[in-house]
């Protein structure tokens, strides 16, 4: 079955990129990327820049509306992503465990929407 | 044969077995709705082909086999066809043939499901329901009077938590052992309420629930709160014979203990002490402790009241429930007991039938009669057992 794990941060989590915390930040998502991609697990998946660069784009009575910054002002903000193919939604859950961000923030684990069956 | 003694072994067949076979149907589906529903169509099926074909040899087989070629076929909505076909024989005497093999490994499914059921990813108010239904077969509307719920509530919790299983591909497995402490808890209690529900109906599920406390022991043999729940199983289970003379109701603190079934009380006492070595103290000992002080009464001829209020108290610490708290009002002196009572929120015990007996029987100890009188007819309302009703009629009349 393929999951997304959504790697919900907040600003701030998301700032240590641009801080002094900045190696140990990459450094621990460097290990879970190289383990992720060892166990031949991922479909796909992506780290994404802050939500200062996010456009927010809605199309209203034919009119495109264009806003600078995210779809939601919520304090937690997707981080990046991965979807993986895994037996069971435990490996996910122990997949979503090693994330860095789940021992700072958290990460969502859904179902991938399977079409045509 | 005729369409009813087909009904009537259907019926016994779904009494006995609905539980194992939707464990077993659905531990390969991983979807308890699916198997709920071919069950279902599977008890159809029969009630049609069984007047005509006879009643199986083992009817438990005969619809597994129905259930599994309902789910095989499901995709394409396709019903089950005429049931007496000489592939439908063949498949039948392979299912029966594997159950007679390995009839643990049957069975055993059914604690695969429930620890299922307890995964944390489950809504927990969800958890011991779904296993009470699935498991052991009790219905939502009965689920939800034991849970002092609204049935719609706990239709719709149901219903939502089989929906996640089915959906987010939950792994159908005994935990790894670091995983089965957490779970634990749930299973303990959908097993002691299934007893529960059997104690009062006199129905098999008592039965099943003891055997499921033996196989969640041989799973667990050194976790103390297993061992505490089959001592406590087990020493109510010993004084079935005596809760009833002829067809009325005996107290506990009435009972004949020479009625009482001794070698079950060993075991449980045995078990309680093998737990209590292990050092970690925990609700369903202290549970089964409560009653191996009610059974020492058959070495003493007394009830050592001072300690069951000193467990009590320590149950009520363990396990605030409403009948912990009740409990401890029942072994208490009256005024202490009343004010125990008193404690507890009204809409909690407006339909909870110990709580208003254990309030009428104090009120009369304290010569606050009228009082009293209201307190067992309300308590007389709320008893489904004409022989507890019977017994609080007469010691609302005083003579009892």
């Amino acid at each position: 079955m393929q999951y997304m794990l959504v790697f919900v941060e907040t600003a701030e989590d998301l700032a240590k990129r641009e801080s002094a915390e900045a190696p140990a930040y990459w450094a621990s998502w460097g290990a879970y990327v190289q383990a992720v991609n060892q166990a031949g697990i991922v479909v796909s998946g992506a780290g994404l820049m802050p939500p200062a660069m996010a456009t927010t784009v809605k199309v209203r009575d034919g009119k495109r509306h264009v806003q600078d910054g995210p779809y939601s002002d919520a304090k937690e903000q997707l981080g990046g992503f991965y979807v993986i193919d895994v037996p069971d939604l435990d490996t996910a859950l122990d997949w979503a465990a090693k994330c860095p961000c789940a021992s700072y923030a958290s990460v969502e684990v859904r179902p991938v929407l399977q079409m045509g069956e | 044969m005729t369409a009813d003694a087909a009904a009537r072994a259907a019926d016994q067949a779904a009494r006995q077995s609905y539980g194992r076979l939707i464990a077993y149907l659905s531990a390969r589906s991983r979807n308890i709705p699916a198997a709920e529903d071919a069950l279902a169509e599977a008890f159809r099926a029969a009630l049609e082909a069984w007047p005509t074909s006879g009643i199986p040899q083992s009817p438990e087989a005969w619809l597994l086999t129905a259930a599994r070629r309902v789910m095989g076929k499901s995709a394409r909505h396709q019903k089950l066809a005429a049931a007496k076909t000489p592939q439908l024989a063949l498949e039948i005497e392979e299912a029966m043939a594997m159950i007679e093999a390995e009839p643990d490994g049957f069975g055993d499914e059914r604690l695969r499901l429930m620890f299922v059921c307890a995964h944390p990813a489950i809504d927990a108010a969800a958890q011991t329901p779904l296993m009470l239904q699935t498991v052991l077969g009790l219905d939502a509307a009965r689920i939800a009077a034991a849970f002092l719920e609204q049935p719609a509530t706990m239709g719709q919790r149901l219903v939502r938590a089989k929906a996640r299983i089915r959906d987010t591909g939950m792994r159908f497995a005994v935990p790894e052992a670091e995983e089965l402490p957490e779970r634990l808890d749930a299973v303990l209690q959908a097993i002691y309420a299934a007893f529960t529900a059997g104690w009062e109906d006199g129905g098999p599920l008592s039965g099943e629930a003891i055997w499921l406390g033996r196989v969640l022991l041989k799973l667990m043999p050194e976790e103390p709160e297993a061992m505490g729940l089959l001592s406590l199983m087990l020493h109510c289970e010993a004084r079935k014979p005596a809760r009833r003379a002829g067809d009325g109701f005996v107290p506990l603190d009435r009972q004949e203990v020479g009625l009482w079934d001794e070698a079950m009380m060993s075991e449980a006492d045995n078990l309680l002490r093998d737990a209590g070595e292990r050092q970690r103290f925990g609700r369903f000992q202290c549970e089964a402790a409560i009653q191996s002080v009610h059974a020492a009464r058959r070495f003493t001829g007394e009830t050592d009241r001072a300690a069951l209020s000193t467990l009590y108290a320590a149950l009520v610490r363990l396990s605030p429930s409403v009948g912990a708290r009740v409990g401890q009002a029942a072994v208490a002196e009256p005024a202490a007991g009343l004010s125990f009572l008193a404690a507890i929120p009204e809409p909690a015990v407006r339909t909870y039938q110990p709580f208003h007996a254990v309030r009428a029987d104090l009120l009369r100890r304290m010569g606050r009669e009228a009082e009293a009188s209201a307190a067992y007819a309300r308590a007389i309302e709320l008893s489904a057992d004409p022989a507890v009703r019977q017994f609080l009629w007469s010691r609302m009349a005083g003579q009892a």
